[in-house]
């Protein structure tokens, strides 16, 4: 296994990594390989759990001795009881939910507080890519056709903002982040490929 | 490999859920691998309805490798490099445990004089091997199917004594479907003229018939239905055409014959209706107003043990919703756990065979 922390981590998973404080209770939907989760269980002494529907990844999870639980975030966040985590988090997942208002109201009563990271909807190739050719996007961040892609609910980052106004969920931070790299706020709507967002009740 | 056959005599004398006492019970145990000197190394491997001691060493009666000899054993995914492996035979049984076999106080076989025993009655008497043997926390509890019911039974009423529980395609109470399977194979048994109310032992006329008939009725259930097709189909055993009589003109038919004969001269009928029973009583929550989780209370956050489900998704004597449902009540509970259902073409069965991902989470999930 890499040295603690040493992992390449994707950006928004490295923002994560570092804004979450040491020692909480945390949850990670959609953790993937565990990349983030080994991070945090080798430099914040966190024990997080984890939810993946992917059986290959959860294998590999467990192999690494992370404790993660195969299972669709659609209906198995269900089981976990209120404020049961400080932080959770929901990292280029929200899009994939039958109900994204539904699993963001979930994820904010298991978890105090949450990480949600989405990509983009508006970033301005997508919008170039509908406008000039008049179908649906493939990008290299969002590479899957229409009809096989997993992202059935695209947003926008102003949609997000939105959703969580009416809500009544706090947007207490926010990074955007396009090729790979973090970049300011202004004009995210257009410029970012895609956006973190740290939100609470 | 290297094993240590042994024979633990209770000190005391064991409770039992149905509210009797066992005197004098002896459990028979093989161990494989050194003990640390700290005695923190120590994994429990707990056995199937029909299975026993004999891990990962020979068979006494048949000859066989163990039953799990691919899983255990130096470098091996529960490494016998790494951890003292130890494997009992469970109270009931007959492999050298106290069960309807054995003689009674009264110098005769118990036979149905046997007290009535239940899973947790099984693990009761593994957790008083442990105390004899000086361990009082183990690195982990290992098993599948009834094994994986003696892990979560020992994580409910025993949670200080595993660090992890490692519970495979099993379940935390029976369905109507799996008593009703097991109702048959009794049925079967007490059909045999020769069980004659369960006093066969000594006179040379056990009810292996019925015996050999639940084994067959059992042994479906184990598999899968696209396994048998592709490992019997139609086809018929050596033979050209149908008899038009009932010898075993198919090969499932001769396949499940002479399974149901091979294990009887390994097994007591006796215990296969004891243990059947214990299995059939087996509901962890009914002991917690229904909750289960409520039965894993002593493993919320930080304390407790790391459990790890695994669901194969052609079992449907155990299938993945019952595992879910162990997952959810840990979740609820606040426990760490892990769950993956893999992919295997051989039912139930696979636990015990070739599934490359199990052993790669077992061994993960043990070293982590």
């Amino acid at each position: 296994m890499a040295e603690p922390g040493s992992e390449a981590l994707r950006p928004d998973l490295a923002v994560i990594a570092r804004q979450v404080p040491a020692g909480v209770r945390v949850l990670d939907i959609g953790c993937g390989d565990g990349a983030l989760m080994a991070v945090l269980r080798d430099t914040k002494q966190i024990d997080a759990r984890g939810i993946e529907i992917d059986g290959a990844l959860v294998e590999r999870c467990v192999a690494r001795g992370l404790s993660v639980v195969q299972g669709d975030a659609d209906r198995d966040l269900a089981f976990y009881p209120d404020g049961a985590f400080d932080v959770a988090i929901l990292s280029q997942t929200l899009q994939t939910a039958a109900r994204p208002d539904r699993m963001l109201a979930e994820l904010l009563r298991v978890g105090r507080r949450a990480f949600v990271s989405f990509p983009n909807f508006a970033y301005w190739r997508m919008r170039w890519a509908l406008l000039s050719r008049g179908r649906m996007p493939v990008t290299r961040h969002l590479p899957v056709t229409w009809y096989e892609t997993e992202n059935i609910h695209h947003m926008t980052v102003r949609d997000f903002e939105e959703l969580a106004r009416d809500l009544g969920i706090e947007l207490e931070n926010r990074w955007f982040f396009t090729r790979e790299r973090e970049i300011g706020p202004a004009g995210a709507n257009w410029r970012a490929e895609y956006a973190l967002f740290e939100v609470r009740r | 490999m290297n094993a240590s056959s042994q024979i633990f005599r209770l000190p005391h004398p064991l409770p039992l859920d149905g509210g009797q006492a066992l005197e004098g019970a002896t459990i028979a145990y093989e161990t494989y691998g050194e003990l640390a000197a700290d005695k923190a190394n120590a994994i429990l491997v707990c056995h199937a309805l029909t299975g026993d001691q004999y891990l990962a060493s020979p068979h006494p009666v048949t000859g066989k490798p163990g039953w799990w000899e691919r899983m255990v054993g130096p470098g091996k995914p529960i490494d016998t490099d790494r951890y003292h492996v130890i494997c009992a035979n469970v109270i009931g049984s007959c492999m050298g445990s106290t069960g309807p076999a054995s003689a009674a106080p009264d110098g005769k076989p118990w036979a149905m004089r046997f007290p009535v025993i239940t899973v947790r009655d099984m693990v009761r008497g593994l957790v008083a091997l442990l105390d004899g043997l000086g361990i009082e926390r183990l690195h982990a509890v290992v098993g599948g199917s009834m094994g994986g019911m003696q892990t979560l039974s020992l994580a409910a009423n025993f949670p200080e004594r595993a660090a992890r529980v490692l519970a495979i395609a099993t379940t935390a109470r029976h369905s109507a479907q799996n008593i009703a399977f097991h109702e048959v194979g009794r049925q079967a048994i007490m059909a045999d003229p020769n069980w004659r109310g369960g006093d066969y032992y000594g006179d040379g006329s056990a009810p292996d018939a019925g015996l050999a008939v639940a084994r067959m009725a059992a042994h479906i259930t184990y598999l899968s239905e696209a396994g048998l097709t592709e490992k019997f189909g139609r086809r018929l055993q050596d033979r050209d055409a149908k008899s038009f009589g009932f010898d075993a003109d198919f090969q499932i038919e001769s396949y499940l014959r002479y399974q149901g004969s091979g294990f009887t001269r390994r097994f007591d009928a006796n215990s296969y209706l004891y243990i059947t029973r214990a299995m059939d009583y087996f509901d962890i929550a009914e002991a917690h107003g229904g909750t289960l989780a409520e039965a894993f209370a002593g493993h919320a956050m930080g304390k407790g043990a790391r459990f790890c489900l695994v669901s194969f998704d052609t079992d449907w004597l155990y299938p993945t919703a019952e595992s879910r449902h162990v997952v959810h009540a840990l979740n609820a509970a606040g426990a760490p756990v892990s769950f993956v259902e893999l992919s295997a073409p051989f039912g139930h069965d696979s636990f015990l065979l070739d599934v490359p991902a199990l052993d790669r989470v077992v061994k993960g999930f043990l070293d982590g």
